[in-house]
């Protein structure tokens, strides 16, 4: 439980078992855990610990509902989010609209539903890029050292030196486009270095191990070295670094919104709905327009907060 | 010491190059100064052609930084679209971003230290459940939502503060901005000093100091705080960057004529000038200080030694 810049302890060189990641059954003669007889691997402790944290429970409960709900939105919301009626416009409560309505008379309650399609999609995609690139370029700067260190290091620096916000709004302002898409490329593209800076330091402790050594004794490929031996081992902190910024970037996305880069109108998302609310202070008169958009976003980006803090806390070893 | 600096310096002119380049392309490539420049009507072809020459626009991409950059260190920044040099412009930004993220700073070191040295010290207790509660609450919750409610309540609802800041940009007038622009750090720091102080109190060195019967306020403050500083300083190179992207957004809610209020301006104009201008000035501080946040590391932990 604490704080996402810090980067998550790296994989326990004194877990080499975890080689086959995900099924804890590979070496049966070294038993780690509780029940005799059986190996767990670093997964499967972590796992065995996060069925027990109710944190972990409840924030991946809540995030299961979420992404149900941003797949399948009529399942609890049977109108549509564009119907509006003028005259009903800041309309308090009412029965069959709990939320009450907009400036722009449309219901806030199935407004609230349909905005998480927007927001999730934004906050995994853009995670799921961020992982992917920030993983190959400092796995690779870690495990070949020397000048494509420097080279990668360097190319990393860069966009680690555009601060975040910053340079997503210049970039969004000039290529005058707007939808999911240059949101979640913008993202992905001036934060992979926070991730290829925790991969390159779990490489390098990875790539230390004697069974590495022991791969390339047995003639094993770079390749094969660094997906099967080093990978499991070093992916860890990258995972836990991962979900803490999925939920930074839900915020992000409604952030850019608020200063008009992000995602407009007619798209229908947390972000779009908390800053029309927020502009000229359309609020004061009916904060629930404020309220229920902007409680919706905080408890995702909450949840996913708590998720990747319980993930943290169970790989990490030094707890244990 | 000067050996590492020097070559620090060096490794930041290659990174210097590549950020301030990737920003040009962005703006220069990507956007067109000279459309901006005649807002929603389309340019006289000829017009245009000669503003192109004249500005080194019809030149390719890295001709152009180059002629920029020349410029800039000698000192030109170019003109707004007011006519005005960026430099007056900066010369009237910076002071004022200076101070709000001066009073920003203080709050959350001083507040977020006290805060994470209290909670680490009783952890498990009502009180330290309930400022963790806080900062969770505190970094889910969206600055932009924080201000301007803030705003309301304090500004229109109570009266007690003007809603938006003159253009001077006083110190009182920077209170609540500061705090707003402060508050997800704060809740950063607090919780790093308290991991970390809750960490260290099971220190060995911390058990030496209690038994050989040093007074409880010279252990924390020498002995824990010295010791448990050294993340918080850690956050600190990041979380430059993270004030000057938040003061964008604090300083649109306020009505803050500084950098943040200045680049939003130029970029929603795409007042090329402006725009590259104000992002060099910020990556080259943001740079020095992570430089800095790192020399730091030594002041505070003697077993560190740069060579």
């Amino acid at each position: 439980m604490s704080e996402p810049p810090q980067p998550p302890p790296v994989g326990p060189p004194e877990a080499p078992i975890a080689i086959a990641a995900g099924d804890g059954r590979g070496e049966p003669a070294t038993p780690t855990g509780a029940e005799p007889g059986r190996a767990r691997s670093l997964w499967s402790d972590a796992w065995h610990d996060l069925r027990r944290n109710p944190v972990f429970v409840i924030s991946a409960l809540l995030i299961c509902f979420l992404v149900l709900i941003s797949i399948w939105p009529s399942l609890i919301a049977t109108e549509s989010p564009l119907r509006c009626q003028l005259s009903r416009s800041l309309e308090g409560a009412s029965a069959g609209h709990w939320f009450g309505f907009d400036t722009q008379g449309c219901d806030v309650y199935t407004r609230t539903v349909y905005g998480a399609r927007a927001s999730i999609a934004v906050g995994v995609c853009a995670t799921l890029g961020v992982a992917l690139v920030g993983t190959v370029i400092g796995g690779l700067a870690g495990f070949f050292g020397g000048f494509w260190d420097a080279l990668l290091s360097r190319v990393t620096d860069m966009f680690f030196g555009i601060p975040l916000i910053l340079g997503a709004i210049v970039f969004l302002s000039m290529i005058k486009l707007s939808g999911i898409w240059p949101v979640v490329l913008v993202i992905a593209a001036l934060s992979w270095p926070q991730i290829a800076r925790i991969a390159r330091g779990a490489v390098i402790t990875a790539k230390q191990n004697d069974y590495v050594q022991a791969a390339r004794a047995l003639g094993a490929s770079h390749a094969r070295i660094l997906l099967r031996h080093i990978l499991p081992n070093a992916i860890a902190p990258v995972i836990v670094m991962a979900t803490i910024m999925l939920g930074t970037f839900i915020a992000l996305e409604a952030t850019l919104s608020y200063l008009g880069v992000g995602l407009r109108p007619p798209t229908v998302s947390w972000g779009v709905d908390i800053s029309a609310a927020s502009t000229g202070m359309q609020f004061r008169n009916a904060p629930h327009i404020l309220l229920y958009p902007a409680a919706a976003l905080s408890l995702t980006v909450l949840a996913f907060i708590m998720l990747g803090d319980a993930v943290r806390d169970a790989l990490d070893p030094k707890l244990r | 010491m000067g050996r590492y600096v020097v070559r620090r310096l060096l490794q930041m002119i290659p990174v210097f190059i590549g950020a301030t380049f990737l920003i040009f392309v962005m703006v220069y490539a990507l956007g067109d100064p000279v459309a901006a420049l005649f807002g929603d009507r389309a340019p006289d072809p000829a017009t245009a052609r000669q503003l192109r020459a004249e500005f080194n626009l019809d030149k390719p991409v890295w001709q152009q930084y180059l002629l920029y950059m020349g410029n800039i260190f000698t000192g030109d920044f170019g003109t707004a679209f007011n006519g005005e040099p960026v430099t007056d412009l900066m010369g009237r930004a910076f002071p004022i971003s200076f101070r709000l993220m001066l009073t920003a700073l203080v709050i959350e070191l001083v507040l977020g230290i006290l805060l994470g040295v209290i909670t680490g010290l009783r952890r498990g207790r009502a009180f330290d459940t309930s400022i963790l509660m806080a900062t969770l609450v505190v970094i889910a919750i969206p600055t932009f939502v924080l201000g301007t409610t803030a705003q309301f309540l304090f500004g229109v609802q109570l009266g007690w503060i003007n809603p938006a800041v003159s253009p001077e940009g006083r110190f009182s007038e920077l209170l609540l901005p500061g705090i707003i622009l402060a508050l997800v750090s704060l809740a950063y720091v607090t919780r790093l000093t308290r991991t970390s102080v809750a960490e260290n109190t099971r220190a060995d060195y911390i058990r030496t100091a209690v038994a050989k019967g040093l007074p409880r306020r010279r252990v924390t403050v020498r002995h824990l705080l010295r010791n448990s500083l050294i993340p918080v300083v850690t956050y600190l190179g990041a979380d430059i960057g993270t004030l000057m992207a938040g003061a964008i957004v604090t300083e649109r809610i306020f009505n803050i004529q500084g950098v943040g209020f200045q680049l939003y301006q130029g970029i929603l104009r795409q007042n090329s000038p402006t725009v590259v201008g104000f992002v060099v000035v910020l990556v080259l501080i943001f740079l020095l200080a992570n430089l800095l946040v790192d020399l730091l590391y030594a002041v505070l932990d003697p077993r560190i030694r740069y060579v």
